[in-house]
């Protein structure tokens, strides 16, 4: 389970995150909603306690990333925003080398990225060198890397940028699998279709605040019947400020 | 200390640079074989050329050769051979300047008359003295034709009834106490210079790698969620650095040991200590700087946003320890307690010892291990504390 908590972060002037406070819970999708430039991505950094908050703490399983990061950081996967993946490692390498920073055995973790090649379906590249990878292959290295420790937790910014159908569709049926064996899912988005098909629970992030939270359903009473149109309603009262309201990143 | 943490990142980086052309080229080759091979084709080249000028005939411009037949007899009959040319002094000028000519003889024109009558005869020689490579002709020609005037000279006290020895009153007599060794390290400073440079050149794309490399890939953000305490992380860094580092000191050290052994070095009266005994112990003495050069490049290109950046702050930065080296060699410095202090100056010093052939002091020796290995470890430990900021996911 993840908890922010009041969660503040600025940058020199630039207040990113002001007061962001929800929960993640075990056996759930729950999606980042928000605009570019509102904070979602700055939410999850402290989230996976790369970054530190000013104000307010993140719980990973109750246990504060503050005070115990190394503790909070065995129990979640993450997949970072662009996330890079080593080239003159093989995709097969990529993967244990996580795994020895975890602390697993050498047998576990090569058992675990044998389980994880064949579970993503990587065995036809999971041998060669990373150099040249498309970006499907180089997104399932970094998502086979994210769940070498088995985390309870799992948390992605963005996961399906960059992407073709084929791959969003193998990573949506994984973030499903993991959902139902009990992990918890936190994912970051700007895509409304995405959110619609795979979250159970939804938080809109708008201009570094929270400005709805709660099941699909409860997001679109906001307005309409569809989530862009309640997305729209609920970010006309609190405008993102920087970029144009759900614009596309690229 | 998370031992395994900082292990598994050494050994991830060590076998990826294994893998990474460029990092095995600077590392294997370009230090290590290159450095000695300059220097040995160096040196056998100014050995040939040394040796060239003093056994063959030169050949000297002259302009108004006819007005000294008898000195150009004299030249000529000790290897300076001469051309006639004929220019006026600005072109006399020019032409040494542009090296057409290396050496220019002019006899003016009242030259014979003067001679003559007894006063001194103008000689004017044009010569280029910045340029290192002609003193030598240049000098020959000046000591030949002093010689002529000194043997006119002592003809014309005969003819005066003065005996020639009574006008010198001095006879000065050179003793050059330079062993052969220590003439050779006149040649081979070059070469401790190039076995510290080539040292640092072995980790310096593993350290561009790691650390800008690492970030601008963005791979580094999911290395931080790693529970391995951030400090760790670069320590096993800075470990696989160094690891090429001394495998490139170590190669660069052999090269140059077996390399020296082909060069005709006892031609140039020189002796070089450079067998296998005396290569074990440069690489003792220049060892303990792998710590030291490995945090150093770390810390830089820790700081630099890209490859790119950090391949242009390295270019510069690499070079700048090894600046008191130069100067080393310029105030001609000997190894001293003080001068132990200061790294990269006095491994350079401790090599410059072991080529000499002379014997160290162990107290020096101590105190350049401890206090190197001293900021080598201050450094490291400088680079955990920047690992451990937020700037730096830039």
């Amino acid at each position: 389970m993840l908890e922010a908590r009041g969660l503040c972060k600025s940058f020199g002037n630039v207040v990113a995150v002001r007061g962001v406070s929800f929960c993640a819970r075990d056996g759930q999708i729950t999606g980042l909603l928000g605009p570019n430039g509102a904070g979602k991505s700055t939410t999850l950094r402290m989230l996976y306690t790369v970054l530190k908050p000013d104000e307010g703490d993140a719980l990973i399983d109750g246990r504060s990333a503050i005070a115990d990061p190394l503790g909070a950081r065995r129990s979640i996967g993450v997949l970072s925003h662009g996330a890079g993946i080593y080239n003159h490692l093989t995709a097969r390498e990529n993967i244990t080398y996580f795994g020895e920073l975890h602390g697993l055995s050498r047998a576990d973790r090569d058992a675990r990225a044998a389980e994880l090649i064949e579970l993503l379906e990587m065995q036809p590249f999971a041998d060669r060198l990373a150099k040249g990878f498309s970006q499907g292959q180089k997104l399932k290295t970094a998502l086979a890397r994210a769940l070498v420790h088995r985390p309870k937790n799992v948390l992605l910014d963005e996961p399906t940028n960059g992407l073709d159908v084929m791959a969003v569709r193998g990573l949506r049926k994984l973030l499903v699998q993991l959902r139902d064996a009990g992990h918890c899912v936190l994912f970051s988005s700007h895509v409304m279709q995405e959110v619609e098909q795979l979250c159970d629970e939804v938080v809109v992030i708008a201009n570094g605040q929270v400005v709805a939270a709660g099941t699909l359903a409860d997001i679109r009473a906001h307005g309409g019947d569809r989530l862009e149109d309640a997305f729209v309603a609920l970010m006309e009262p609190a405008p993102a400020s920087d970029s144009p309201r759900g614009g596309a990143k690229t | 200390m998370n031992l395994r943490g900082i292990w598994a990142v050494f050994r991830k980086e060590f076998r990826e640079n294994l893998r990474d052309r460029r990092t095995l080229l600077s590392a294997l080759v370009f230090g290590p074989v290159l450095g000695p091979m300059l220097v040995a084709g160096v040196v056998q080249f100014s050995i040939s050329h040394s040796e060239e000028q003093y056994d063959e005939n030169i050949t000297i411009a002259v302009i108004h050769g006819e007005r000294a037949p008898n000195l150009l007899a004299y030249l000529n009959a000790r290897g300076v051979d001469s051309t006639p040319v004929d220019l006026d002094e600005a072109g006399a000028r020019r032409a040494v300047a542009d090296q057409t000519h290396k050496v220019i003889l002019d006899i003016p024109e009242d030259f014979g008359a003067r001679l003559q009558e007894g006063q001194p005869a103008p000689v004017i020689l044009y010569s280029d003295r910045s340029r290192n490579f002609d003193r030598q002709s240049v000098e020959r020609v000046r000591s030949l034709v002093g010689q002529y005037g000194l043997e006119i000279a002592q003809l014309r006290y005969l003819a005066r009834g003065i005996d020639p020895i009574s006008v010198l009153p001095l006879s000065v007599q050179e003793v050059d106490v330079s062993t052969p060794s220590s003439r050779s390290v006149l040649v081979l400073n070059m070469m401790t210079y190039l076995v510290i440079l080539s040292m640092l050149f072995g980790g310096l794309y593993l350290a561009i790698d790691a650390t800008a490399g690492e970030r601008e890939r963005g791979s580094l953000e999911m290395l931080l969620t790693s529970p391995v305490p951030r400090e760790h992380l670069i320590y096993g860094k800075i470990l696989a650095a160094a690891a090429y580092m001394a495998i490139s000191l170590m190669l660069t050290v052999a090269v140059f040991s077996v390399s020296m052994s082909f060069v005709g070095l006892e031609r140039l009266g020189i002796t070089a200590n450079l067998g296998p005994r005396a290569a074990a112990k440069l690489i003792a003495c220049c060892s303990p700087l792998i710590l030291f050069g490995a945090s150093y490049l770390s810390i830089v290109s820790g700081f630099a946003k890209s490859y790119r950046e950090a391949q242009t702050y390295l270019g510069l930065v690499i070079t700048l320890p090894t600046m008191p080296l130069l100067f080393a060699g310029l105030l001609g410095l000997q190894a001293k307690l003080p001068l132990m202090l200061v790294p990269f100056l006095s491994q350079h010093l401790l090599m410059t010892t072991v080529v000499r052939a002379e014997p160290i002091e162990p107290a020096l020796m101590v105190v350049s291990v401890a206090s190197t290995l001293v900021y080598g470890g201050l450094l490291m430990w400088l680079a955990g504390r920047l690992y451990r900021r937020e700037g730096l996911l830039g």
